[in-house]
């Protein structure tokens, strides 16, 4: 075995350090490459459910969230093909919802609108499905806006995991998915939600919003606005890293 | 006057705010008018494309009958189509009338609308009819480009338009590319 400081992987031609244990999403942004994602924050265990951060690995694709480094490998996440199927991920994902950015109060501070910056998207290419959603509007502090829920699980995980709460889950299957709410009537307010969840403050779109605060902070000034999302999450990631190791 | 770029533009299902924004250039207007001349648009008030322009920008999605008509007319009389807006691009704002009947907005305008007196649906030949949905542009007819934003900001109008009659890829850089 050699020590941990001589294990490296290759992305894109890129040397890549690793250490033991680290999957090629955290290493790669360690070194500060940017792989796009939606579903996954590197504060909660990986989900690898958006695929966005597909990248292949010795010729397969593997979701690079949950794919181990291992020494040696190589990885490739910025060609043409990748990009490609990136922004139809993206351009599937705008067209399956309802997202109105120009009435969003997400706009500006949303991962999915900021991933599709990212990628260059200019239209959506398919058919809008126009689905019909519902809204639960019933709690006093929390928004659920299912219109903008891309599935990515997020709250589900944070709700059980670090809340101990199970608020949310799945139902149904394919496109007919949906987030639902585990209390007696099924709405926000009678479950044991609370504005100081940590469910609430991860969602990656505006489908899970804190009332009060939209529009907060004013159109220039929001993080988008300030840093795309490649700058904006290797800085976090790096910073977090610096803190938590 | 001849070898000039010939543009036309209309408004479709969409609130005239990007072509607010393309007014928005301000004196790069006079540099624009230099090298391109309006044909149909409502900056002039020209009603109908006489033969075939080389630009079509095309504002808001498609709510009736007449917006259908208009953008197939444009479609036949622009060598190059652009969808401009999030209203063409994607419906927009006018869309979310999609997630009620067609039914049920018309009553609640014009039978249950606070202050309607003498309530019924307006029924006139000369009303365009209504579309059962709102749909963005590209799903009718072969859009060329899209141009962005809600409204495009006004450089982003200026990069667009300069990098396309320079016979350069118009999309936006990472700076001028907005969906609000």
């Amino acid at each position: 075995m050699c020590p941990d400081s001589a294990k490296t992987f290759y992305l894109d031609n890129r040397e890549i350090p690793f250490k033991e244990g680290q999957t090629v999403f955290d290493a790669a942004m360690t070194a500060g490459a940017y792989i796009p994602h939606l579903c996954h924050n590197p504060d909660y265990e990986p989900h690898s459910s958006c695929r966005l951060c597909t990248v292949i690995v010795n010729g397969r694709p593997f979701a690079s969230c949950t794919q181990p480094a291992v020494a040696g490998q190589m990885v490739q996440s910025d060609t043409p093909e990748l990009r490609e199927m990136r922004r139809m991920l993206t351009q599937m994902l705008f067209v399956e919802g309802n997202h109105y950015c120009p009435s969003c109060e997400k706009s500006g501070n949303c991962k999915l609108q900021a991933t599709a910056y990212e990628l260059g998207l200019q239209d959506n290419h398919f058919p809008q499905f126009f689905p019909k959603r519902e809204r639960d509007a019933s709690h006093p502090d929390i928004l659920l806006d299912r219109d903008r829920c891309i599935l990515c699980g997020l709250c589900v995980r944070v709700s059980r995991d670090i809340d101990k709460k199970n608020v949310f889950a799945m139902t149904g299957r394919g496109i007919h998915t949906v987030i639902v709410v585990d209390s007696p009537s099924g709405e926000l307010k009678d479950s044991k939600a609370t504005a100081q969840d940590e469910a609430v403050q991860h969602c990656p779109v505006g489908a899970l919003l804190l009332k009060g605060k939209g529009f907060e902070v004013p159109i220039g000034e929001r993080i988008y606005d300030k840093a795309s999302i490649s700058v904006h999450s290797v800085e976090a990631f790096q910073a977090r890293e610096a803190v938590h190791g | 006057m001849g070898s000039k770029l010939k543009v036309a533009t209309c408004s479709l299902a969409g609130c005239f705010g990007c072509h607010m924004s393309l007014l928005d250039i301000d004196e790069r207007l006079l540099d624009l008018l230099e090298v391109v001349e309006f044909d149909r648009s409502p900056i002039n008030d020209i009603k109908t494309i006489e033969g075939m322009v080389d630009l079509g920008l095309v504002e808001g999605g498609l709510c009736n009958a007449e917006n259908v008509h208009v953008l197939k007319h444009f479609r036949e009389h622009c060598r190059i189509l652009v969808a401009v807006g999030e209203c063409a691009i994607t419906g927009g704002i006018p869309s979310m009338r999609n997630h009620h009947t067609l039914k049920e907005c018309l009553e609640e305008t014009y039978i249950r609308g606070v202050g309607v007196e003498n309530a019924h649906i307006p029924n006139d030949a000369e009303i365009p009819l209504l579309l059962d949905k709102v749909r963005p542009l590209h799903e009718v007819v072969k859009i060329d480009h899209y141009l962005p934003g809600c409204p495009p900001s006004a450089d982003a109008f200026w990069y667009f338009l300069t990098e396309l009659i320079a016979g350069r890829d118009p999309s936006l850089p990472l700076q001028l590319l907005r969906y609000d």
